[in-house]
């Protein structure tokens, strides 16, 4: 047997040449100290994207994405084809549970400066996958046309029209006419199931070949640590060692998400009907609910500007520069007061989101 | 208050000549500039300033009329003879005068053509068919005549929330007279029928906000106002609830009733107090109305007890079903499908209620055993979907011990790796 495994290894090796894969994994190291449970995170994001994939794919097999018939093809997926409840189920709480997990990943690659050199664009290709993954949250949504999706569609691309200038362009183009209706859908399912996953298949591999290419990164009190011989310098190898706990960690989350899925299957609501009223209390989904507080409390009008449009503008503005922190915290390595200002930045980013959610929920 | 509009309204009439002598500036109008009478009438004391501070808000003023074109005599002189006869003064209206003073304008199609064409011009001479417009003619100065029900001086169209003919007004404006006691005292007629609508289902859903619902001038009339005669209270029902009109004519029920006497809906629903009919008053029960005619034995009895029989066999699967689907719906459950099944039963239960008008067992029977196999197959259904939960609930449980057991073995080939 194991000399069968062997030949079967050979025969590949030399048509394949897998000789460099083994000794890439043979050689590569993580950094082991008390921060290393934080490097699970991409892994974990990465597992659930996957799991995206593959119920994203099955679930095509039935979808049908025309106003006639998505809600009553999801609701033969849920009600009429066999584990199609556990599929839709495990689709809707895996990217949930992917956009919190990458929130999760961002601000403790943020808080350790995972982000400064060499590592600016894996931190840059991971803020343009954070807006994909959002992107995908957003189009994916509407799918079901349910009312809440519906109305929830119609005030998020309400708020596209905002933008100066090419603002009623962007929600025409989404829409694919002035209103939100079956050809939104069309156009959502096309760059759900096409155009964000042929981005986000390119970005991933950049991301993660950035990721291989310069290792793991070590928080500058840990680095700064063991260059003064307080902490001793310790890692372990990738494989099989990391990848073991990559894939407990992926256990885990598929544990939770069975469980999540046969205790609280996705709800389906009612279909949506463009000419009735938008129900009461209607938000969007959690992962923006900061952002639509915040418009809320924005007066109709801030000097000439509208608050909608103040909002939207604070927010780019906040995104942009949350991009391009590591070309911004140039001293991410040492003690400085700039690096500390982004540190505080980061701590304040992160109370907003969830003050602002939570009083969106209450 | 109707009393006191009237009587204040000849006053103030009467006082036109008085208050001339009185006059001053003009107050705010979209009337004509000049307009002597409300230059005058503004400054009096406030009885007889009264109809010119009401007017402005007057339908007839904001359709360009002025005091004079009711009452008569010259806007545009100041003096006295304003008011003169020579110059077309009719002054304030005897009550009796009122209809006609009132028709003048509003039975007159061509005149009435400029402001609404759509306004009906028959009020008048629907008025003297109703009770109130023959006893007037009678010389009874105490029936309503169009001021007691409009108002006067700040007259609103019948379709302004605020007019007391507004449909949710409609039965305080009746009362004011037709709960009064002692005003209604010699005419014979009881005084509690405000009181008694007011706890109908009628009355509820005008509460509701159901501008729809029947108010007394639905079923007696609004200018003609007469109470419906035996005969006409099933079609009186009949103009909305059509389909029970029709049954009940049909069943063995309409020509006995006629024959008898009796009030067709009104024996069962009474007449203002309709209270929402509950399924009980159905069959041979304590509070079934059935059994005030029918005594054990006959055929209307056994009828009556197979349709009460009927109602509760569909009640007890629609509660069953409901119960399941809701535990269902609690678990997460999709039974939409289940639930379109329950608004048919839900219907049939409805239609059933409505055939019980034909009083006849078969019919109804018919319907209700549709909604029961309906109702049957929504719980069949609810309860699919709890086996299909707990079939979810026995699966998780195994894929988590699987992952468990995985997760164990990991942890432990990870330690023995890494002691080793």
């Amino acid at each position: 047997m194991a000399d069968l495994k062997r030949r079967t290894l050979d025969w590949l090796n030399e048509r394949l040449g897998g000789e460099g894969i083994e000794e890439f994994l043979r050689h590569k190291r993580v950094p082991l100290h008390r921060h290393t449970i934080w490097y699970y995170f991409g892994g974990i994001a990465l597992f659930l994207f996957v799991i995206q994939v593959l119920t994203g794919i099955l679930l095509l097999m039935y979808y049908r994405p025309t106003a006639s018939g998505a809600f009553e093809s999801v609701q033969f997926i849920m009600t009429q084809v066999k584990f199609g409840w556990l599929i839709r189920s495990i689709h809707s709480w895996s990217a949930n549970l992917m956009i919190f997990i990458i929130f999760v990943h961002m601000f403790s690659v943020f808080f350790m400066k995972a982000y400064r050199k060499p590592r600016e664009l894996t931190w840059v290709s991971g803020m343009l996958l954070f807006f994909l993954v959002l992107a995908f949250g957003f189009s994916g949504y509407l799918l079901p046309w349910n009312t809440l999706a519906f109305f929830a569609t119609k005030v998020g691309t309400d708020m596209a029209g905002f933008v100066p200038i090419f603002g009623k362009w962007i929600m025409v183009f989404l829409r694919g006419g002035n209103q939100v209706t079956g050809a939104t859908l069309t156009r959502f399912f096309g760059f759900h199931v096409a155009v964000l996953p042929g981005i986000a298949t390119m970005l991933i591999a950049f991301h993660l070949l950035l990721v291989q290419k310069l290792g793991m990164s070590v928080p500058p009190g840990v680095e700064r640590k063991i260059k003064a011989g307080v902490e001793p310098e310790r890692s372990m190898p990738f494989f099989p060692n990391f990848l073991l706990r990559d894939i407990l960690g992926w256990y885990g989350a598929l544990g939770a998400l069975g469980a999540l899925a046969a205790i609280f299957p996705w709800e389906l609501g009612t279909k949506a009907n463009p000419f009735g009223s938008a129900p009461a209390g209607i938000h969007p989904e959690w992962y923006f609910l900061f952002m639509f507080q915040t418009l809320k409390y924005l007066p109709s009008k801030v000097f000439f500007i509208d608050g909608e449009l103040l909002g939207l503008m604070l927010f780019g503005v906040a995104g942009a520069i949350w991009v391009v922190v590591p070309f911004l915290d140039y001293k991410a390595g040492g003690f400085g007061r700039v690096t500390r200002f982004f540190t505080g930045l980061g701590i304040f980013a992160l109370g907003y989101i969830i003050v602002f959610s939570c009083l969106a929920l209450l | 208050m109707k009393r006191s509009i009237t009587s204040s309204s000849w006053i103030i009439g009467c006082a036109i000549g008085v208050a001339i002598v009185f006059c001053g500036p003009s107050v705010a109008s979209a009337a004509p500039a000049k307009d002597s009478c409300v230059a005058c009438h503004s400054q009096l004391p406030d009885e007889y300033s009264k109809p010119a501070k009401l007017y402005p808000g007057d339908i007839h003023h904001r359709a360009g009329l002025s005091c004079a074109d009711c009452h008569g005599g010259d806007r545009n002189d100041d003096s006295m003879n304003a008011m003169s006869p020579a110059k077309g003064f009719r002054g304030a209206p005897t009550k009796a005068q009122i209809p006609a003073f009132c028709g003048r304008c509003h039975s007159n199609p061509a005149y009435m053509r400029k402001f609404n064409p759509s306004l009906r011009t028959d009020q008048e001479t629907e008025y003297f068919t109703s009770v109130h417009g023959k006893k007037l003619k009678q010389g009874d100065a105490k029936v309503a005549v169009c001021v007691d029900c409009h108002s006067v001086h700040d007259i609103l169209a019948p379709s302004d929330p605020r007019a007391p003919v507004y449909p949710t007004h409609v039965a305080e404006t009746c009362a004011r007279c037709h709960a009064d006691a002692n005003y209604m005292k010699g005419y014979n007629i009881p005084t509690n029928q405000y009181a008694l609508y007011e706890k109908s289902v009628h009355a509820a859903a005008m509460e509701g906000g159901d501008t729809s619902a029947p108010t007394c001038s639905t079923c007696h009339g609004n200018h003609g106002a007469t109470p419906p005669g035996l005969n006409s209270v099933a079609n009186v029902c009949g103009t909305c609830h059509v389909m029970n009109q029709e049954l009940f004519e049909k069943s063995p029920h309409g020509p006995i009733f006629a024959k008898m006497g009796l009030p067709g809906c009104v024996q069962c629903h009474s007449n203002h107090e309709i209270l929402a009919p509950r399924d009980s008053w159905v069959g041979t029960g304590p509070k079934a109305i059935c059994v005030t005619c029918h005594v054990a034995g006959d055929n209307g009895y056994k009828a009556a007890k197979e349709i009460s029989n009927g109602f509760d066999k569909l009640k007890s699967t629609y509660q069953k079903a409901d119960t399941v689907l809701n535990t269902a719906e609690k678990s997460g459950m999709e039974v939409s499908n289940a639930r379109v099944e329950m608004t048919n039963a839900h219907s049939d239960l409805i239609k059933a209620r409505v055939a019980v008008h034909s009083f006849n067992a078969a019919d109804v029977l018919k319907i209700t055993n549709e909604g029961v196999a309906t109702s049957q197959k929504a719980y069949e259904a609810g309860v699919a979907a709890l086996h299909e939960r707990d079939y979810r609930r026995k699966g998780l449980a195994l894929a988590l011990i699987a992952i468990v057991i995985a997760i164990s073995g990991l942890y432990f080939k990870i330690r023995k790796m890494e002691r080793g």
